[in-house]
């Protein structure tokens, strides 16, 4: 009975390893991943709503038809160097479940890329970033083609309240 | 065959807690010696509603119960028992008893059973010391752990049940019954159907079919037309007696003579047991009540709306479509002068419709403050009961309508008010006819509207707030300095500190130090306050003081540097352009400004909330005066904008609490604007009250939880 079970269990876990949807998207020139079953609607960039007393990288709040969603800025929440927004930049609106609360969050790149449909398996671990902050955001590496893709892990991401991974940053 | 019920509870807990305030604002309405049919009516039929539902859900316990406070309202009802005071009480507990039952069921857990069974035993006690009226005086039979219709001997009836043809529409099902009959005893039956007519005329939902059984039970007749109650008025039903295997006809006439001899003389209250152990029942039982109620899942409640306003409604979103039609046909058009002036009569039209839509909405989630004040007959019946007090309670303004959510939460202040004004406010009839009063004592609960605000008043003609006994406790607990100059008010405001408490012991009722600052606190996270007023000798005053709705607020838009931020126009007393002349620089950065007779400390929103490029010379700024607990502040802003209604969203949904902010609202370009929380601003900005050292609002107490 249990060995069935297990089996079972060993089935369901296979089919969803086996390949899922990511979106990807261009920052400074690298490209990163998140996986698409987040994501909620694709943005341009418009000027939002400042919050008093927040982080740098949470630029504001906005509108999103009737809720206010947060947006992030993630080239401040990465720290790298901040660039002015253009027509080109856009804002994912992702949901993520934060202490059992679903939470809606937009978050600012430089530009949408692609949809690739990945394996889990074949991501990499993160090689040991030693002293990098950002080493928590990473779920894993992939290549595709030629190119390698940084998989995000939105929920470190999006986490405001871990206190850890606050970093000010004039940019 | 089998439905799933689960999915019913919902609207069973709600119709049964209906039913138990019924019945426990009917049995406050009941005098002994002076009941009134219809009163007796109405509680009956609530429990038998309870018993009812509940026997179908299969709580067996709440029926079981029921049945027994049923039985005895039925023998009152048929004037076959007098109504005592005794019997008033008992049925007040088992409401009590009843609500947490329910409430434990409500929050899928097991009832709490013991309370129950011993204010069973009483009501059949009760029952049972009167059908056994021959032997009375027997004390044990009195506590005999049986009903009334189990002493039977087996006898058999002859039933004949002959539903009228609409039955099955009714939602009856003659099978159900036939096998709730088998289950009395022994059941034959016969089915006739020399009614049945030819097929072709035959209506497939009809009943054609009538029934004749013969029962033999132990069980009394009661038994059986407690299973056909629900059909008596679809069907034609006659339970006659015919012999049984111990045919004793004569035993049952003499039964029949001693309840008839019962009727005559009045129920003796000697029966019935000492009051000293029914105090100390009162206390276990309110306790478990409320433990119930607070593991009860909040979350799903819900309210019953006329369908007369939902009508309304739709016929609004009617309207509100066609108008959306007419808009996107000029739309299509090319612009010239005519569609344009017919663009703008359609929006006039939108807006007209969005806001009739709006207001009809809102009056959907407003109910009469009866709901709340409700509860206070019988709370205040008790407490005075207890401190033998003798107090009226008087309601005025019931039906002034307040939103749900708010109606819940003022619930619990209120109570704690009422409970202080009975316990510290009134005096004992004693002191009262001492000081040349009326012995009985006057507490007064008074709501009404004033401008978008709802103000409930609870007025005790009480010996008022002590000033010089208040004045030292906060010396004492170091609330105050001993060489503060302060005035009556000021004092008066000390009872809303944490931690404070004047009673001089700690009683079961109130007093226990947290208190009023607690109720300060609820009343705030409903953007409300509460004040209070008091003379010594005359009584004292309490003032609470909500918006109507916390969905909607009157906000005024004001300008800091390139942002908007939201004021709640209720706790604005003025705006004003600073007189440089009068303003004084008190250490630390903060500013005052002398406005009147007083002195108004200066917060600048753009410091608070670093933001950068506003004004920052006081002369070319705007000073918005607000007021909040009897406090006034300032801030400064750039300029006023628009003064507009607003609806409130939850900033917090998405992101996270944010001090000094209670929420945001969408303006009419689209863009979010923040609304400011005036507490949380102070707070935010280390503002102190003056003369003393504690923080306007306290730090410690107030983090962790959400506002």
């Amino acid at each position: 009975m249990t060995d069935r079970v297990n089996l079972n269990q060993q089935l369901v876990l296979d089919t969803e390893s086996d390949e899922k949807q990511f979106l990807t998207f261009m920052m400074d020139e690298e490209e990163y991943g998140i996986d698409i079953l987040a994501v909620q609607e694709i943005r341009g960039w418009e000027p939002v709503t400042v919050i008093p007393n927040s982080p740098p990288f949470v630029k504001g709040a906005m509108n999103l038809r009737g809720t206010i969603v947060p947006i992030i800025d993630l080239r401040q929440r990465f720290g790298i160097t901040h660039i002015d927004y253009g027509p080109l930049t856009v804002v994912i609106v992702v949901s993520v479940t934060l202490k059992e609360q679903t939470k809606l969050m937009g978050i600012v790149v430089d530009a949408v890329s692609d949809v690739y449909s990945i394996s889990e398996e074949k991501a990499k671990d993160v090689p040991d970033f030693q002293d990098s902050d950002n080493a928590q955001f990473v779920h894993g590496l992939v290549n595709v083609g030629e190119k390698m893709v940084v998989l995000l892990n939105l929920r470190k991401v999006l986490d405001l309240h871990d206190k850890s991974s606050v970093k000010s940053n004039g940019g | 065959m089998s439905i799933d019920l689960s999915q019913f509870f919902d609207v069973f807990f709600e119709e049964s807690f209906e039913g138990l305030d019924a019945m426990e604002s009917e049995l406050l309405n009941l005098e002994p010696g002076k009941e009134d049919q219809e009163t007796i009516n109405t509680i009956f039929r609530a429990a038998h509603s309870i018993k009812g539902g509940s026997g179908t859900f299969g709580f067996t316990a709440v029926s079981d119960f029921t049945h027994v406070l049923e039985t005895l309202l039925d023998q009152i009802r048929n004037g076959q028992r007098q109504l005592t005071a005794e019997h008033v009480n008992l049925l007040l507990k088992a409401v009590d008893c009843l609500r947490a039952m329910l409430t434990a069921l409500q929050a899928q857990q097991e009832p709490e059973q013991q309370d129950a069974n011993e204010l069973k035993q009483r009501f059949e006690a009760i029952l049972n010391g009167d059908s056994c009226a021959d032997n009375r005086g027997d004390e044990s039979s009195k506590f005999e752990n049986k009903s009334e219709d189990q002493m039977h001997l087996p006898i058999t009836f002859q039933v004949d049940f002959k539903p009228l043809p609409y039955l099955f529409k009714t939602g009856n099902e003659p099978l159900y019954m036939i096998a709730e009959l088998s289950e009395l005893g022994e059941l034959e039956t016969r089915a006739l159907h020399d009614e049945l007519p030819k097929f072709k005329q035959l209506t497939p939902d009809d009943c054609y079919l009538y029934w004749r059984f013969f029962l033999t039970t132990t069980r009394g007749e009661a038994a059986i037309r407690e299973i056909f109650e629900w059909v008596e008025d679809d069907a034609e039903i006659s339970i006659v007696h015919c012999g049984g295997l111990f045919d004793e006809p004569e035993t049952h006439i003499k039964q029949a003579e001693s309840l008839q001899s019962v009727q005559a003389e009045p129920a003796l209250p000697v029966e019935i047991n000492a009051p000293s152990p029914a105090v100390t029942e009162v206390k276990t039982e309110s306790a478990t009540g409320k433990d119930a109620r607070k593991n009860a899942d909040p979350s799903t409640t819900s309210i019953r709306v006329g369908i007369d306003k939902v009508d309304s409604l739709i016929n609004m979103v009617g309207e509100l479509v066609i108008t959306q039609a007419m808009l996107s046909q000029i739309g299509e058009q090319d612009i010239t002068e005519s569609s344009i002036a017919a663009l703008q009569e359609g929006l006039a039209q939108l807006a007209h419709n969005t806001r009739d839509l709006q207001e009809n909405v809102m009056r959907i989630r407003m109910l009469p403050i009866s709901f709340v004040f409700s509860r206070f007959p019988r709370l205040v019946r008790d407490i005075s009961q207890k401190l033998n007090k003798q107090v009226e309670l008087k309601l005025i303004g019931e039906q002034t309508e307040l939103d749900k959510t708010v109606m819940e939460k003022l619930s619990d202040p209120m109570v704690h008010l009422v409970r202080n004004s009975l316990d510290h406010g009134l005096e004992t009839p004693e002191q009262r006819i001492a000081q040349g009063k009326d012995p009985v004592g006057t507490v007064t609960l008074n709501a009404f509207h004033q401008g978008g605000n709802i103000v409930i008043e609870i007025m005790d003609d009480g010996k008022g707030l002590d000033t010089d006994k208040i004045r030292n406790k906060a010396i004492q607990k170091g609330l105050i300095q001993e060489l503060d100059d302060l005035s009556v008010d000021e004092i008066n405001e000390l009872i809303f500190m944490p931690g404070f408490s004047t009673a001089d012991n700690v009683s079961e009722i109130s007093g226990r130090g947290v208190g009023m600052d607690v109720v300060r606190k609820n009343i705030q996270a409903l953007n409300g306050s509460v004040e209070v007023s008091s003379q010594a000798g005359v009584g004292s005053t309490f003032t609470i003081r909500l918006p109507l709705t916390l969905a909607i607020l009157d906000g005024q838009l004001v300008q800091v540097a390139e942002h908007t931020y939201i004021i709640p126009l209720i706790s604005i007393v003025e705006s004003l352009q600073i007189d440089i002349t009068k303003v004084s620089n008190v250490g630390k950065g903060l500013q005052v400004l002398r406005l009147r007779d007083e002195y108004i400390p200066i917060l600048r929103l753009y410091d608070i909330f670093n933001h950068k490029g506003a004004r920052e010379e006081l002369d070319k700024t705007l000073l918005v005066v607000v007021e909040t607990d009897n406090y006034k502040v300032g801030i400064l802003v750039d300029d006023l904008l628009a003064q507009q209604q607003v609806v409130i969203k939850s900033l917090e949904a998405n992101y996270q609490r944010v001090d000094g902010i209670s929420g945001a609202t969408i303006l009419g370009d689209g863009t979010v604007s923040l609304i400011i929380d005036i507490s949380g601003l102070i707070k935010l900005s280390g503002l102190r009250r003056p003369g003393s050292s504690e923080l306007l609002v306290d730090l410690k107490t107030d983090e962790g939880v959400p506002a």
